[in-house]
């Protein structure tokens, strides 16, 4: 298939010489001086940007003019794998579009195959879906937590979000033998029971989570240069956020009440579950932290709500050896802990789908970047690209 | 929420062609239609209670619930004739309609159902797959995939379908819009007048499928390289991984420590040999 | 001059001297160095630390050295080569240059200047021309960046670090650092000479202000902009490898291994025990009372740099020119008032 019926696209907006567009990694700086400004690449390899996003910014001095994203490092072309890929084997390769919270890909869509063919997981299975959703959160949320600061030079809080992390990765890894890429959902419940003793051990380690959150608010979220850094910088506004397609805590940092969990369709065991939705109204990245600051909170209060009700029972519903999923097309969206996610998927009543459209969160909330960016400092280009918190594979696919 | 469980009678039994034929040809006919839904209902054994509104869809799909009834009551008070065909996807409501009123759709979710929120803008290629099994060597694993091309819930004019998702943040309810684009030269509106976002998400499409957006301001590639040839999500572009490598591959295994020695004591024995048969 | 058991000549001094001197920042890099930043910063972080090499990993910085040492020697192809083999020079050689006026005894200083103060903090200055000569000729837009930003950083906060010593000059009356020392070991708290007069007590806004300003001299955090490691990688040092780097190692630890002794002499009373006049004795135990109270100074100082963010450029200029020096400036004016008045 050749380009040649369709019409040849601009280039990008930056009115640089095409030569430099092309190198602009090895761009001298005897090029860009003749020019006044300077254009910079934050990326692909960068502390900053979280896995291979390249930045292209156009500075003067320290202020950003305009700033292009280039995305497609880690582009893996899942949504063309998945037409040759069978359903289990999809759960599989999900896995790995956002790979903090690895665990609550596969939910969305194993909801939507289960419901293509009318199958209910089990109350027991649906209870530890939940369960370890709200743990893959929670390992999300408390690495941000100190890694946010590391960003803006705090060394010491991000180890401890990543000591207080490998205590809910063990807790994964006891139920599912995977510390990132667990492959635990299966068409119709899960794949095996809780090992004896896990639930206690998780009742500790919630009350540790809750414990390093006043710890993170001590250190970080009430440090004066931390608000310094973070207060009124990168403010989204509620609407236009969106209109853009952000999603999750960013949307709710910037006052927007609506999280998936609880308005949305409902799945998994959350219609059961007793939480609070918190929200900010500044929409600057200090209060993205603190959102997640709180929903760290409100997750392992969940945990222990959800290992206080949970049923007896089987954790697998009666499924064909051969999962053939009928035909039809569904939508399931879900509340990620990076934002909302969404498979569509189409079935032709195949082993595999026909199509599955993957709507990942950081793909919206980096594509305001462009509008978010213009008119600040460079340093403050960190705080926010901190503050949105995404995850490379979730952009790329 | 009203209740949306599929019963295994209203998923099972209509899935077929009778279904599509039924679907294509009952574009206006509607009181005929839901008289024939209900009779599809009544006889297919008695579903739930489902709140089945005026504005029941047509052929036996699920019929709407009161929220999709509204939604569609109001898409229909502003888009009026440009919506060509409706249906409940488990619950949320998908709405095909007319490529020349696609901008005009996301402006009335946009002002009138308070959707403020963009999901996505993607497509979707009908075209099955070319079997690749029989071939070279090639990918014998893959999920057969039937072989006459079908159209989905609300049908389709050809080959591609723009599908975008929206959503209300404030009254948390949502549309899916399909529309049909041109097959030779795939073109549509673009909404990034109406929602920013949608920039990205058009230039993916483009990207992947060829479809060009009137008004985007700058369709350049998203995740390929500038250079890239080809639009990779049509059916008949290849997955590049299995050209390039049959599948499953090359098996490489090196032998447990016990059976290298093994090995390695045949291959001299039979170096051997071969010398003194040379 | 330093006595020894034979009164050497003039060469030979000198000689001593130098080598002395030249070994003191190494070792005293690596000192501060393992400490501080291996294991106080690792035990901060809940973690042990390097471990391995030597017992609980002491000899693991000269690992480290030998490591460096042992890598190859890149240099930027567009680079200026020149410039960019001499700037770590440049910026070590203002650390050599400070050690010469501080005073680890009664008589163990290399050369007790009688502008002493003035003239450390003068060469401390020179690292900036260091810095930018770095940044500039590595040909790579972000060690420009961190370069410029060092040189307005480093610019800005010589000035609260100056204003905040002048207090203590005031109250000592004299530059040298012998003197300084020698008026705080003498001096008394109105009347009480127990514990001498460390001009902490008095200054304790110069030495709040010492603190901050020198802080931002070695850029630490909270002012390593021009280093953000988020940011920039290592700004202006981003290009160098090896044992270029492990100048510029040596460099950051030696210097803050200088102002923490300078911080000591001119606060905390340096090498002398008030009350112990027998200067045999304090020749042996100068140095080692020196080197106590340079360390807690320098506690303090890593323990700052590894807990708080970094400020942005612009409120760190903020700090320095609209907080700092008017601080300083009042410190000055009430210190010249207490001067008179008692």
């Amino acid at each position: 298939m050749s380009t040649t019926d369709t019409p040849m696209p601009r280039l990008p907006e930056l009115e640089v010489d095409r030569r430099a567009w092309r190198h602009l990694a090895d761009a001298a700086v005897g090029v860009e001086l003749d020019t006044g400004d300077m254009i910079l690449n934050l990326g692909p390899q960068h502390p900053a940007t979280h896995g291979t996003l390249r930045l292209v910014v156009r500075l003067d001095g320290e202020r950003v003019l305009a700033a292009d994203p280039v995305i497609g490092y880690m582009h893996r072309g899942y949504e063309k794998l998945t037409e040759v890929r069978s359903y289990p084997q999809i759960t599989t390769l999900i896995n790995r579009i956002d790979w903090l919270s690895s665990f609550a890909n596969e939910v969305p869509f194993i909801h939507g195959a289960e419901k293509l063919m009318s199958i209910e997981a089990p109350p027991r299975a649906q209870y530890i879906r939940t369960i370890l959703t709200e743990l893959s959160r929670i390992a999300t949320f408390v690495l941000f937590l100190g890694e946010m600061g590391l960003q803006l030079g705090a060394l010491t809080p991000a180890f401890w979000g990543f000591r207080d992390r490998e205590h809910v990765l063990n807790l994964i890894e006891g139920v599912t033998g995977g510390r990132f890429h667990p492959n635990f959902n299966r068409i119709g419940g899960i794949k095996d029971d809780l090992p004896w003793g896990w639930i206690n051990e998780t009742r500790n380690v919630m009350k540790i989570v809750i414990d390093a959150c006043v710890d993170f608010e001590n250190v970080l979220a009430g440090n004066e240069i931390f608000e310094a850094r973070t207060r009124s910088i990168g403010i989204i506004p509620g609407g236009l956020g969106a209109a853009y397609g952000v999603s999750g805590s960013n949307l709710r940092a910037s006052g927007v009440d609506w999280d998936l969990r609880r308005d949305g369709k409902p799945y998994l065991a959350y219609p059961e579950l007793d939480f609070k939705v918190w929200t900010h109204p500044d929409g600057d990245s200090w209060s993205r932290y603190w959102v997640r600051l709180q929903e760290t909170r409100e997750s392992a209060l969940m945990v222990l709500q959800l290992l206080d009700q949970l049923p007896s029972g089987p954790i697998m519903a009666k499924v064909p050896r051969i999962i053939k999923v009928p035909e039809g097309e569904i939508w399931v969206e879900t509340e990620n802990p990076l934002g909302q996610m969404g498979y569509y998927i189409v079935s032709k009543g195949a082993t595999g789908p026909f199509r599955v459209k993957i709507r990942s969160a950081s793909f919206s909330n980096v594509s305001i970047l462009p509008w978010l960016l213009r008119g600040v400092y460079v340093p403050d280009v960190i705080t926010i690209l901190a503050s949105l918190y995404f995850i490379l594979g979730d952009i790329d696919r | 929420m009203a209740d949306e469980d599929i019963t295994p009678s209203q998923e099972q039994s209509g899935a077929g062609d009778e279904e599509h034929a039924e679907r294509a040809v009952a574009e206006t006919d509607q009181p005929a239609a839901a008289a024939q839904a209900q009779a599809d209902a009544d006889s297919a054994g008695a579903p739930p209670a489902t709140d089945v509104t005026a504005d029941e869809v047509e052929g036996d799909a699920a019929p709407l619930d009161a929220e999709e009834g509204e939604l569609l009551a109001l898409l229909e008070t502003q888009l009026g004739d440009a919506i060509i065909d409706q249906a409940d996807m488990f619950g949320s409501l998908l709405v095909r309609v007319r490529p020349d009123a696609w901008r005009r759709a996301a402006e009335v979710a946009k002002r009138d159902l308070a959707c403020d929120y963009l999901s996505y803008i993607s497509g979707v290629d009908w075209q099955p797959a070319p079997r690749e099994g029989d071939d070279v060597g090639g990918d014998s694993s893959a999920p057969v995939q039937p072989t006459e091309m079908t159209y989905g819930l609300t049908g389709s004019a050809g080959r591609f379908q723009l599908l975008a998702h929206v959503q209300s943040s404030a009254k948390h309810w949502g549309v899916t819009f399909k529309t049909d684009v041109d097959d030779a030269s795939p073109r549509a509106d673009s909404w990034v007048s109406v929602y920013p976002g949608a920039d990205w998400h058009e230039r993916e499409c483009w990207e992947m499928f060829g479809v060009v957006f009137d008004g985007h301001p700058n369709l350049r590639h998203l995740y390929l390289p500038s250079e890239f040839e080809g639009h990779p999500l049509r059916k008949d572009f290849p997955l590049l991984a299995r050209s390039v490598k049959p599948w499953p591959g090359l098996v490489d295994v090196e032998p447990m420590p016990e059976e290298a020695k093994e090995e390695e004591s045949k291959e001299v024995a039979a170096a051997a040999e071969g010398g003194e048969g040379e | 001059m330093i006595h020894l058991a034979v009164d050497a000549g003039w060469g030979l001094t000198l000689g001593i001297k130098t080598v002395i001197v030249l070994g003191l920042i190494p070792l005293g890099a690596l000192i501060l160095g393992y400490t501080f930043l291996l294991k106080m910063m690792s035990h901060m972080q809940s973690r042990l630390g390097p471990m391995e090499a030597g017992p609980h990993g002491t000899l693991q910085l000269v690992a480290d050295g030998v490591k460096f040492l042992q890598k190859e020697d890149i240099m930027p192809a567009e680079s200026d080569r020149y410039v960019f083999a001499i700037a770590p020079a440049v910026v070590v050689m203002s650390t050599f240059l400070i050690f010469i006026v501080i005073p680890a005894g009664p008589k163990l200083v290399v050369d007790n200047l009688d502008v002493g103060v003035f003239y450390a903090l003068a060469v401390s200055s020179l690292s900036v021309v260091g810095v930018l000569m770095a940044g500039w000729s590595s040909a790579n837009k972000f060690a420009l960046l961190g370069a410029l930003r060092a040189a307005a950083q480093l610019i800005a906060y010589e000035l609260p670090l100056l204003l905040a010593v002048v207090g203590v000059v005031m109250q000592a009356g004299t530059m040298d650092l012998q003197g300084i020392v020698g008026a705080q070991a003498n001096g008394s708290i109105f009347g009480w000479s127990g514990i001498g007069n460390p001009f902490i007590l008095t200054q304790f806004v110069g030495f709040g202000l010492f603190l901050v300003a020198s802080q931002a001299e070695l850029t630490q955090t909270p002012f390593d902009m021009p280093v953000a490691e988020s940011e920039l990688v290592s700004g202006y040092m981003v290009e160098y490898t090896g044992f270029r780097f492990l100048f510029f190692f040596i460099g950051e630890f030696g210097t803050a291994f200088a102002f923490a002794a300078l911080a000591a002499t001119l606060f905390l009373g340096g090498w002398a025990i008030p009350g112990v006049t027998n200067t045999g004795l304090m020749e042996v135990l100068g140095p080692i009372v020196l080197f106590t109270k340079l360390m807690i100074v320098a506690f303090l100082m890593f323990w700052v740099r590894f807990t708080y963010p970094r400020l942005r450029e612009d409120q760190l200029q903020a700090l320095a020119w609209k907080v700092l020096i008017p601080v300083a400036l009042a410190n000055i004016l009430i210190t010249g008032i207490f001067k008179v008045a008692f």
